[in-house]
Protein backbone atom coordinates (compact mmCIF):
# COMPACT_ATOMS: atom_id res chain seq x y z
CA UNK A 1 0.00 0.00 0.00
CA UNK A 2 1.02 3.71 -0.31
CA UNK A 3 1.13 5.72 2.56
CA UNK A 4 -1.17 8.01 3.60
CA UNK A 5 -1.26 11.80 2.93
CA UNK A 6 1.33 13.89 5.51
CA UNK A 7 2.91 17.29 5.23
CA UNK A 8 6.84 17.14 5.52
CA UNK A 9 9.38 19.79 6.32
CA UNK A 10 13.16 18.85 6.62
CA UNK A 11 14.49 21.36 9.54
CA UNK A 12 18.28 21.54 9.44
CA UNK A 13 18.80 22.33 13.00
CA UNK A 14 17.94 20.38 16.54
CA UNK A 15 15.80 23.78 17.58
CA UNK A 16 13.74 23.84 14.69
CA UNK A 17 12.83 21.01 14.47
CA UNK A 18 11.82 20.75 18.56
CA UNK A 19 9.65 24.03 17.43
CA UNK A 20 7.42 21.88 14.53
CA UNK A 21 7.49 18.76 17.23
CA UNK A 22 5.67 21.36 19.73
CA UNK A 23 3.58 22.89 17.15
CA UNK A 24 2.19 19.69 15.40
CA UNK A 25 0.91 17.15 17.77
CA UNK A 26 0.58 14.34 15.90
CA UNK A 27 3.97 15.10 14.10
CA UNK A 28 6.39 11.93 13.73
CA UNK A 29 10.29 12.36 13.24
CA UNK A 30 11.67 10.54 10.13
CA UNK A 31 14.85 9.48 10.71
CA UNK A 32 15.84 6.49 8.71
CA UNK A 33 12.84 5.65 7.66
CA UNK A 34 13.08 2.02 7.73
CA UNK A 35 10.08 0.99 10.13
CA UNK A 36 8.10 4.34 9.93
CA UNK A 37 7.89 3.85 6.42
CA UNK A 38 6.40 0.13 6.43
CA UNK A 39 4.37 1.29 9.34
CA UNK A 40 3.20 4.28 6.33
CA UNK A 41 2.68 2.41 3.81
CA UNK A 42 0.72 -0.12 5.79
CA UNK A 43 -1.27 2.48 7.14
CA UNK A 44 -0.23 1.65 10.74
CA UNK A 45 0.86 5.04 11.17
CA UNK A 46 -1.09 8.43 9.73
CA UNK A 47 0.77 11.20 11.24
CA UNK A 48 -0.06 14.82 9.62
CA UNK A 49 3.06 15.65 9.82
CA UNK A 50 6.30 14.07 8.97
CA UNK A 51 9.67 15.97 10.82
CA UNK A 52 12.56 14.79 8.60
CA UNK A 53 15.40 14.96 10.62
CA UNK A 54 17.81 14.06 8.15
CA UNK A 55 18.92 17.13 7.10
CA UNK A 56 20.24 18.19 10.89
CA UNK A 57 24.32 17.72 10.84
CA UNK A 58 24.95 17.41 14.27
CA UNK A 59 22.89 14.53 14.91
CA UNK A 60 25.12 12.07 12.32
CA UNK A 61 28.29 13.27 14.42
CA UNK A 62 30.41 10.86 15.85
CA UNK A 63 33.12 11.74 18.54
CA UNK A 64 35.51 9.47 20.58
CA UNK A 65 37.49 10.47 23.69
CA UNK A 66 39.80 7.73 25.63
CA UNK A 67 36.61 7.41 28.04
CA UNK A 68 33.78 7.86 26.08
CA UNK A 69 32.04 7.39 22.47
CA UNK A 70 29.49 9.53 21.29
CA UNK A 71 27.12 8.52 18.56
CA UNK A 72 24.75 10.53 16.47
CA UNK A 73 20.77 9.55 16.66
CA UNK A 74 21.04 9.67 13.09
CA UNK A 75 24.23 7.56 12.92
CA UNK A 76 23.47 4.98 10.65
CA UNK A 77 23.82 0.80 10.73
CA UNK A 78 26.28 0.45 8.05
CA UNK A 79 28.36 3.27 9.87
CA UNK A 80 28.66 1.27 12.37
CA UNK A 81 29.38 -1.75 11.35
CA UNK A 82 32.17 -0.29 9.07
CA UNK A 83 33.80 2.28 10.87
CA UNK A 84 36.90 0.47 13.00
CA UNK A 85 36.71 3.17 15.26
CA UNK A 86 33.38 2.75 16.54
CA UNK A 87 33.80 -1.05 17.07
CA UNK A 88 37.12 -1.17 18.39
CA UNK A 89 35.84 1.59 21.02
CA UNK A 90 33.00 -0.04 22.16
CA UNK A 91 32.91 -4.06 20.55
CA UNK A 92 29.33 -5.44 20.91
CA UNK A 93 28.47 -2.34 18.22
CA UNK A 94 30.69 -4.32 15.61
CA UNK A 95 29.77 -7.59 16.65
CA UNK A 96 25.92 -7.24 16.81
CA UNK A 97 25.68 -4.82 12.99
CA UNK A 98 26.11 -7.32 10.92
CA UNK A 99 22.66 -9.04 12.38
CA UNK A 100 20.84 -6.14 11.65
CA UNK A 101 18.89 -6.33 8.50
CA UNK A 102 20.67 -6.22 4.91
CA UNK A 103 23.19 -3.85 3.58
CA UNK A 104 19.96 -1.33 1.80
CA UNK A 105 18.27 -1.53 5.17
CA UNK A 106 21.60 -0.56 6.91
CA UNK A 107 22.83 2.21 4.61
CA UNK A 108 19.55 3.95 6.18
CA UNK A 109 18.20 2.69 9.25
CA UNK A 110 19.79 4.65 12.32
CA UNK A 111 20.89 3.58 15.80
CA UNK A 112 18.57 6.84 17.30
CA UNK A 113 15.93 5.47 15.26
CA UNK A 114 15.92 1.79 16.03
CA UNK A 115 16.21 2.89 19.82
CA UNK A 116 13.45 5.20 19.25
CA UNK A 117 11.67 2.67 17.67
CA UNK A 118 12.05 0.00 20.45
CA UNK A 119 10.94 -3.36 18.96
CA UNK A 120 11.79 -5.66 21.80
CA UNK A 121 13.86 -7.83 19.29
CA UNK A 122 16.15 -4.97 17.83
CA UNK A 123 19.86 -5.39 18.61
CA UNK A 124 20.68 -1.67 19.08
CA UNK A 125 18.42 -1.43 22.80
CA UNK A 126 20.17 -4.47 24.23
CA UNK A 127 23.49 -3.67 22.77
CA UNK A 128 23.05 -0.32 24.75
CA UNK A 129 21.89 -1.64 27.72
CA UNK A 130 24.95 -4.21 27.75
CA UNK A 131 27.31 -1.38 27.12
CA UNK A 132 25.98 0.49 29.83
CA UNK A 133 25.10 3.43 27.26
CA UNK A 134 23.13 6.34 28.16
CA UNK A 135 20.60 8.35 26.32
CA UNK A 136 20.91 12.09 25.66
CA UNK A 137 17.33 13.53 25.07
CA UNK A 138 16.59 17.44 23.54
CA UNK A 139 12.83 18.53 24.24
CA UNK A 140 10.77 21.65 25.21
CA UNK A 141 11.90 21.18 28.84
CA UNK A 142 15.55 21.12 28.05
CA UNK A 143 18.05 18.24 27.41
CA UNK A 144 17.99 15.01 29.80
CA UNK A 145 19.80 11.95 29.86
CA UNK A 146 18.55 8.99 30.43
CA UNK A 147 20.38 5.46 31.13
CA UNK A 148 19.76 2.37 28.58
CA UNK A 149 17.95 0.47 31.49
CA UNK A 150 15.45 3.23 32.17
CA UNK A 151 15.00 3.77 28.02
CA UNK A 152 13.38 0.89 27.01
CA UNK A 153 10.11 0.59 28.62
CA UNK A 154 8.07 -2.15 26.77
CA UNK A 155 6.78 -2.90 23.17
CA UNK A 156 7.31 -0.24 20.68
CA UNK A 157 7.51 2.34 24.10
CA UNK A 158 10.63 4.02 25.43
CA UNK A 159 11.05 7.46 27.97
CA UNK A 160 10.68 9.61 25.21
CA UNK A 161 7.87 12.27 26.05
CA UNK A 162 5.54 13.95 23.09
CA UNK A 163 7.82 16.41 21.56
CA UNK A 164 11.41 14.98 22.58
CA UNK A 165 14.06 14.15 20.26
CA UNK A 166 16.25 11.57 21.11
CA UNK A 167 19.74 13.25 19.85
CA UNK A 168 22.65 11.11 20.60
CA UNK A 169 23.92 7.72 22.50
CA UNK A 170 27.40 8.04 24.96
CA UNK A 171 28.99 4.60 25.69
CA UNK A 172 31.69 3.94 28.24
CA UNK A 173 34.84 2.72 26.07
CA UNK A 174 34.89 -0.89 26.60
CA UNK A 175 37.25 -1.56 29.45
CA UNK A 176 36.13 -5.97 28.91
CA UNK A 177 35.29 -8.46 26.47
CA UNK A 178 32.37 -8.57 24.61
CA UNK A 179 29.72 -11.54 23.02
CA UNK A 180 26.93 -11.62 20.81
CA UNK A 181 24.81 -14.12 19.81
CA UNK A 182 21.07 -14.56 18.41
CA UNK A 183 18.73 -16.81 16.17
CA UNK A 184 16.50 -15.81 13.56
CA UNK A 185 14.78 -17.40 11.18
CA UNK A 186 16.87 -16.23 8.36
CA UNK A 187 20.02 -13.82 8.27
CA UNK A 188 18.96 -10.59 8.87
CA UNK A 189 15.41 -11.28 10.37
CA UNK A 190 14.50 -10.27 13.54
CA UNK A 191 16.31 -12.23 15.87
CA UNK A 192 13.60 -14.94 17.96
CA UNK A 193 16.31 -14.71 20.85
CA UNK A 194 19.69 -13.03 21.28
CA UNK A 195 22.05 -12.29 23.84
CA UNK A 196 24.65 -9.72 24.63
CA UNK A 197 27.12 -9.77 27.09
CA UNK A 198 30.50 -8.15 28.38
CA UNK A 199 32.65 -9.77 30.42
CA UNK A 200 35.45 -7.53 32.53
CA UNK A 201 38.40 -10.02 33.82
CA UNK A 202 40.83 -8.92 36.39
CA UNK A 203 44.27 -9.33 36.76
CA UNK A 204 43.68 -12.88 38.68
CA UNK A 205 41.57 -13.88 34.99
CA UNK A 206 38.74 -13.65 37.04
CA UNK A 207 35.52 -12.27 36.19
CA UNK A 208 35.26 -8.54 37.80
CA UNK A 209 31.84 -7.74 36.16
CA UNK A 210 29.40 -8.82 33.85
CA UNK A 211 26.69 -7.84 31.97
CA UNK A 212 24.22 -10.36 30.01
CA UNK A 213 21.85 -8.99 28.04
CA UNK A 214 18.72 -11.07 26.62
CA UNK A 215 16.82 -9.66 24.08
CA UNK A 216 13.60 -11.12 21.90
CA UNK A 217 12.80 -13.07 25.10
CA UNK A 218 10.65 -10.60 26.76
CA UNK A 219 8.86 -6.90 26.37
CA UNK A 220 12.37 -4.91 26.08
CA UNK A 221 16.01 -6.07 26.12
CA UNK A 222 16.46 -7.43 29.63
CA UNK A 223 19.61 -7.43 31.89
CA UNK A 224 19.97 -10.82 33.89
CA UNK A 225 21.26 -9.88 37.20
CA UNK A 226 21.31 -13.37 38.77
CA UNK A 227 23.46 -14.72 35.76
CA UNK A 228 26.34 -11.34 36.17
CA UNK A 229 26.05 -12.43 40.00
CA UNK A 230 27.46 -16.04 39.40
CA UNK A 231 30.06 -15.05 37.19
CA UNK A 232 31.55 -12.38 39.33
CA UNK A 233 34.96 -13.36 41.18
CA UNK A 234 34.69 -16.62 38.87
CA UNK A 235 36.91 -18.17 37.07
CA UNK A 236 35.93 -18.66 33.67
CA UNK A 237 34.97 -22.26 32.68
CA UNK A 238 32.20 -24.37 30.46
CA UNK A 239 30.72 -24.76 33.75
CA UNK A 240 30.58 -22.03 34.93
CA UNK A 241 28.87 -20.33 31.71
CA UNK A 242 26.53 -23.60 31.60
CA UNK A 243 25.73 -22.53 35.38
CA UNK A 244 25.11 -18.43 34.32
CA UNK A 245 23.34 -19.32 30.95
CA UNK A 246 20.60 -21.28 33.12
CA UNK A 247 20.41 -18.70 35.86
CA UNK A 248 20.15 -15.71 32.91
CA UNK A 249 16.86 -18.62 31.49
CA UNK A 250 15.56 -18.22 35.01
CA UNK A 251 11.78 -17.07 35.44
CA UNK A 252 11.45 -15.80 31.46
CA UNK A 253 8.44 -15.20 30.30
CA UNK A 254 8.96 -14.41 26.68
CA UNK A 255 6.20 -14.34 23.63
CA UNK A 256 5.07 -16.53 21.94
CA UNK A 257 4.36 -15.57 18.04
CA UNK A 258 4.24 -16.35 14.09
CA UNK A 259 8.03 -16.79 14.49
CA UNK A 260 9.00 -18.60 17.43
CA UNK A 261 7.00 -19.99 20.48
CA UNK A 262 7.40 -19.06 24.01
CA UNK A 263 8.63 -22.40 25.18
CA UNK A 264 11.10 -22.52 22.06
CA UNK A 265 12.30 -19.48 23.22
CA UNK A 266 12.78 -19.95 26.76
CA UNK A 267 14.99 -23.31 25.16
CA UNK A 268 17.11 -21.16 23.06
CA UNK A 269 17.62 -18.19 24.84
CA UNK A 270 20.61 -20.20 27.65
CA UNK A 271 22.33 -20.85 24.82
CA UNK A 272 22.50 -17.54 23.28
CA UNK A 273 23.94 -16.33 26.66
CA UNK A 274 26.29 -19.55 26.70
CA UNK A 275 27.68 -18.77 23.26
CA UNK A 276 27.80 -14.98 23.59
CA UNK A 277 30.14 -16.13 27.06
CA UNK A 278 32.15 -18.46 24.98
CA UNK A 279 32.64 -15.83 22.36
CA UNK A 280 33.60 -13.63 24.59
CA UNK A 281 35.66 -15.18 26.81
CA UNK A 282 37.37 -17.23 23.94
CA UNK A 283 36.32 -20.41 24.99
CA UNK A 284 35.08 -22.21 21.97
CA UNK A 285 34.65 -25.39 23.77
CA UNK A 286 32.36 -23.81 25.98
CA UNK A 287 29.88 -22.71 23.11
CA UNK A 288 29.28 -26.73 22.48
CA UNK A 289 26.03 -28.89 24.53
CA UNK A 290 26.72 -30.20 28.20
CA UNK B 1 9.57 26.96 7.90
CA UNK B 2 5.95 25.37 7.56
CA UNK B 3 5.42 21.84 6.63
CA UNK B 4 3.76 21.17 3.26
CA UNK B 5 2.02 18.57 1.24
CA UNK B 6 3.75 19.22 -2.22
CA UNK B 7 7.32 19.93 -2.52
CA UNK B 8 9.26 20.40 -5.49
CA UNK B 9 12.22 18.35 -5.68
CA UNK B 10 15.30 18.70 -7.79
CA UNK B 11 17.32 15.58 -8.23
CA UNK B 12 19.36 13.56 -10.94
CA UNK B 13 18.53 10.07 -11.94
CA UNK B 14 20.44 8.36 -14.21
CA UNK B 15 22.86 10.85 -15.00
CA UNK B 16 19.73 13.39 -15.89
CA UNK B 17 18.59 16.21 -13.79
CA UNK B 18 14.82 16.38 -13.01
CA UNK B 19 12.74 18.39 -11.46
CA UNK B 20 9.21 18.06 -10.20
CA UNK B 21 6.30 19.35 -7.83
CA UNK B 22 5.09 16.23 -5.92
CA UNK B 23 3.22 15.33 -2.70
CA UNK B 24 5.40 14.80 0.20
CA UNK B 25 3.97 11.27 0.75
CA UNK B 26 5.26 9.85 -2.68
CA UNK B 27 7.92 7.12 -2.27
CA UNK B 28 11.00 7.15 -4.34
CA UNK B 29 10.17 4.14 -5.96
CA UNK B 30 6.43 5.57 -7.14
CA UNK B 31 8.09 8.65 -8.54
CA UNK B 32 10.53 6.69 -10.37
CA UNK B 33 7.76 4.49 -11.95
CA UNK B 34 4.61 6.96 -12.00
CA UNK B 35 6.20 10.73 -12.77
CA UNK B 36 9.60 9.37 -14.88
CA UNK B 37 7.77 6.22 -16.20
CA UNK B 38 10.71 4.42 -15.32
CA UNK B 39 9.18 1.02 -14.58
CA UNK B 40 12.32 -1.44 -14.52
CA UNK B 41 12.05 -0.48 -10.34
CA UNK B 42 10.20 -3.03 -9.37
CA UNK B 43 7.78 -2.97 -6.29
CA UNK B 44 6.60 -5.97 -4.55
CA UNK B 45 6.01 -5.66 -0.76
CA UNK B 46 6.11 -2.03 -0.36
CA UNK B 47 7.37 -2.65 3.32
CA UNK B 48 10.87 -3.31 2.58
CA UNK B 49 11.35 -6.83 2.65
CA UNK B 50 11.47 -8.26 -0.96
CA UNK B 51 14.43 -5.69 -2.63
CA UNK B 52 12.91 -5.72 -5.54
CA UNK B 53 12.35 -1.40 -5.18
CA UNK B 54 16.44 -1.49 -4.57
CA UNK B 55 17.85 1.72 -6.56
CA UNK B 56 21.16 3.35 -6.09
CA UNK B 57 21.43 6.97 -3.70
CA UNK B 58 25.22 7.97 -4.40
CA UNK B 59 26.01 4.48 -5.17
CA UNK B 60 24.34 3.20 -2.25
CA UNK B 61 21.62 0.76 -2.12
CA UNK B 62 18.45 1.86 -0.87
CA UNK B 63 14.94 0.42 -0.86
CA UNK B 64 12.88 2.30 -2.95
CA UNK B 65 9.72 1.93 -1.23
CA UNK B 66 11.17 2.76 2.52
CA UNK B 67 12.09 6.24 1.16
CA UNK B 68 9.82 9.23 0.25
CA UNK B 69 10.84 11.18 -2.76
CA UNK B 70 11.66 14.79 -1.36
CA UNK B 71 14.16 12.80 0.78
CA UNK B 72 16.26 12.27 -2.68
CA UNK B 73 16.61 16.04 -3.53
CA UNK B 74 19.71 16.57 -4.42
CA UNK B 75 20.98 13.40 -4.70
CA UNK B 76 21.57 11.15 -8.04
CA UNK B 77 19.56 8.13 -8.06
CA UNK B 78 20.80 5.31 -10.30
CA UNK B 79 17.90 2.46 -11.37
CA UNK B 80 18.41 -0.46 -13.59
CA UNK B 81 17.41 1.66 -16.88
CA UNK B 82 21.26 3.55 -15.85
CA UNK B 83 22.80 0.38 -15.80
CA UNK B 84 23.19 -0.39 -19.62
CA UNK B 85 24.88 1.96 -22.23
CA UNK B 86 22.82 3.95 -23.95
CA UNK B 87 23.69 2.18 -27.24
CA UNK B 88 22.17 -0.59 -25.28
CA UNK B 89 25.49 -2.65 -24.33
CA UNK B 90 25.13 -4.47 -21.06
CA UNK B 91 27.04 -4.11 -18.04
CA UNK B 92 29.24 -7.10 -17.49
CA UNK B 93 27.34 -7.94 -14.23
CA UNK B 94 24.14 -7.73 -16.87
CA UNK B 95 26.00 -9.89 -19.38
CA UNK B 96 26.22 -12.50 -16.82
CA UNK B 97 23.05 -12.71 -15.56
CA UNK B 98 22.08 -13.32 -19.00
CA UNK B 99 24.89 -16.08 -19.75
CA UNK B 100 24.05 -18.18 -15.87
CA UNK B 101 20.28 -17.98 -16.58
CA UNK B 102 20.39 -15.76 -13.38
CA UNK B 103 16.83 -14.37 -14.14
CA UNK B 104 13.54 -16.06 -14.89
CA UNK B 105 10.13 -13.97 -14.48
CA UNK B 106 12.73 -11.32 -13.74
CA UNK B 107 10.68 -9.61 -11.51
CA UNK B 108 13.56 -9.40 -8.73
CA UNK B 109 15.99 -8.84 -11.03
CA UNK B 110 16.13 -5.15 -11.44
CA UNK B 111 16.60 -5.49 -7.24
CA UNK B 112 19.25 -8.28 -7.69
CA UNK B 113 20.91 -6.05 -10.26
CA UNK B 114 21.29 -2.77 -8.58
CA UNK B 115 22.37 -4.23 -4.93
CA UNK B 116 24.86 -6.50 -6.75
CA UNK B 117 26.65 -3.54 -8.70
CA UNK B 118 26.85 -1.78 -5.40
CA UNK B 119 28.45 -5.02 -3.91
CA UNK B 120 31.04 -4.94 -6.72
CA UNK B 121 31.62 -1.33 -6.43
CA UNK B 122 32.27 -1.75 -2.91
CA UNK B 123 33.92 -5.30 -2.90
CA UNK B 124 35.33 -6.23 -6.33
CA UNK B 125 35.99 -9.73 -5.49
CA UNK B 126 33.85 -10.98 -3.57
CA UNK B 127 33.57 -14.41 -2.12
CA UNK B 128 30.75 -16.82 -2.71
CA UNK B 129 29.23 -15.40 0.67
CA UNK B 130 29.89 -12.23 0.81
CA UNK B 131 27.89 -12.49 -2.62
CA UNK B 132 25.00 -14.48 -0.77
CA UNK B 133 25.09 -12.05 2.63
CA UNK B 134 24.91 -8.66 -0.15
CA UNK B 135 21.86 -10.56 -2.40
CA UNK B 136 20.19 -11.97 1.23
CA UNK B 137 17.76 -9.05 1.82
CA UNK B 138 16.43 -9.91 -2.30
CA UNK B 139 13.77 -12.40 -2.57
CA UNK B 140 13.63 -14.60 -5.91
CA UNK B 141 10.61 -16.94 -6.09
CA UNK B 142 12.17 -18.70 -9.33
CA UNK B 143 15.36 -19.00 -9.61
CA UNK B 144 17.26 -20.45 -6.08
CA UNK B 145 19.86 -18.20 -6.37
CA UNK B 146 22.40 -20.69 -7.53
CA UNK B 147 22.91 -19.01 -10.91
CA UNK B 148 22.35 -15.23 -8.93
CA UNK B 149 25.57 -15.93 -7.12
CA UNK B 150 27.16 -17.72 -9.85
CA UNK B 151 26.34 -14.94 -12.18
CA UNK B 152 28.03 -12.15 -10.04
CA UNK B 153 30.74 -13.90 -9.33
CA UNK B 154 31.76 -14.77 -12.81
CA UNK B 155 31.24 -10.49 -13.13
CA UNK B 156 33.58 -10.11 -10.33
CA UNK B 157 36.03 -12.39 -12.28
CA UNK B 158 35.94 -14.97 -9.07
CA UNK B 159 35.50 -18.00 -10.87
CA UNK B 160 31.99 -19.90 -8.94
C1 LIG C 1 13.14 -5.84 6.12
C2 LIG C 1 13.60 -5.20 7.39
C3 LIG C 1 14.32 -5.95 8.29
C4 LIG C 1 14.75 -5.38 9.48
N1 LIG C 1 15.47 -6.15 10.34
C5 LIG C 1 15.90 -5.61 11.50
C6 LIG C 1 16.64 -6.38 12.43
O1 LIG C 1 16.96 -7.54 12.21
N2 LIG C 1 17.02 -5.78 13.59
C7 LIG C 1 16.70 -4.47 13.88
O2 LIG C 1 17.07 -3.99 14.93
N3 LIG C 1 16.02 -3.72 13.01
C8 LIG C 1 15.61 -4.25 11.83
N4 LIG C 1 14.90 -3.47 10.96
C9 LIG C 1 14.55 -2.10 11.36
C10 LIG C 1 15.67 -1.14 11.09
O3 LIG C 1 16.79 -1.40 11.91
C11 LIG C 1 15.26 0.31 11.30
O4 LIG C 1 16.28 1.07 10.74
C12 LIG C 1 15.08 0.78 12.73
O5 LIG C 1 14.19 -0.03 13.44
C13 LIG C 1 14.50 2.19 12.78
O6 LIG C 1 15.47 3.14 12.51
P1 LIG C 1 15.19 4.28 11.43
O7 LIG C 1 16.33 5.21 11.55
O8 LIG C 1 14.96 3.66 10.13
O9 LIG C 1 13.92 4.98 12.07
P2 LIG C 1 12.53 5.48 11.46
O10 LIG C 1 11.86 4.37 10.73
O11 LIG C 1 12.73 6.75 10.74
O12 LIG C 1 11.76 5.78 12.82
C14 LIG C 1 11.30 4.77 13.68
C15 LIG C 1 10.52 5.38 14.84
O13 LIG C 1 11.37 6.10 15.72
C16 LIG C 1 11.04 7.50 15.75
N5 LIG C 1 12.34 8.20 15.74
C17 LIG C 1 13.36 7.99 14.85
N6 LIG C 1 14.44 8.72 15.20
C18 LIG C 1 14.10 9.40 16.31
C19 LIG C 1 14.82 10.31 17.16
N7 LIG C 1 16.11 10.64 16.91
N8 LIG C 1 14.18 10.84 18.23
C20 LIG C 1 12.89 10.49 18.49
N9 LIG C 1 12.17 9.63 17.75
C21 LIG C 1 12.77 9.08 16.66
C22 LIG C 1 10.18 7.73 14.54
O14 LIG C 1 9.28 8.78 14.76
C23 LIG C 1 9.48 6.40 14.40
O15 LIG C 1 8.39 6.32 15.28
C24 LIG C 1 14.47 -4.02 9.77
C25 LIG C 1 13.75 -3.25 8.84
C26 LIG C 1 13.32 -3.83 7.67
C27 LIG C 1 12.54 -2.99 6.70
S1 LIG D 1 8.94 -3.24 -2.58
FE1 LIG D 1 10.54 -2.34 -1.49
S2 LIG D 1 11.41 -4.01 -0.50
FE2 LIG D 1 9.66 -4.91 -1.40
S1 LIG E 1 13.44 -14.45 -11.42
FE1 LIG E 1 11.39 -14.56 -10.76
S2 LIG E 1 11.55 -13.70 -8.80
FE2 LIG E 1 13.59 -13.90 -9.34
Amino acid sequence: MKAPPFAYAAPSTIAEALALLAAHEDAKVLAGGQSLMPALNLRLAAPSVLVDINGIAELSEVSLTPTELRLGALVRHKRIGTDAAIAGAVPLLGLACPHIAHGPIRSRGTIGGSLSHADPAAEWPAVCLAADAVMEIRGPAGPRHVPAEAFSLGVFTTALRPGELLAAIRFPVARGRAGFAEVARRHGDFAMVGAAVTVELGPDGRCADARVVLFGASDRPIRRRAAEERLRGQAPGAALLREAASLAAEGLDPPSDLHASAEYRRRVAPVMVRRALADALSLPEARLAA
Amino acid sequence: MSPAETLTVALTVNGEAVTRDIPARLSLADFLREELRLTGTHLGCEHGVCGACTVLLDGEPVRGCLMLAVQARGRAVTTVEGLAATDGTLTPLQAAFQKHHALQCGFCTPGMLMTATALLAETPHPTADEVRDAISGNICRCTGYVQIVEAVLDAAGTAP
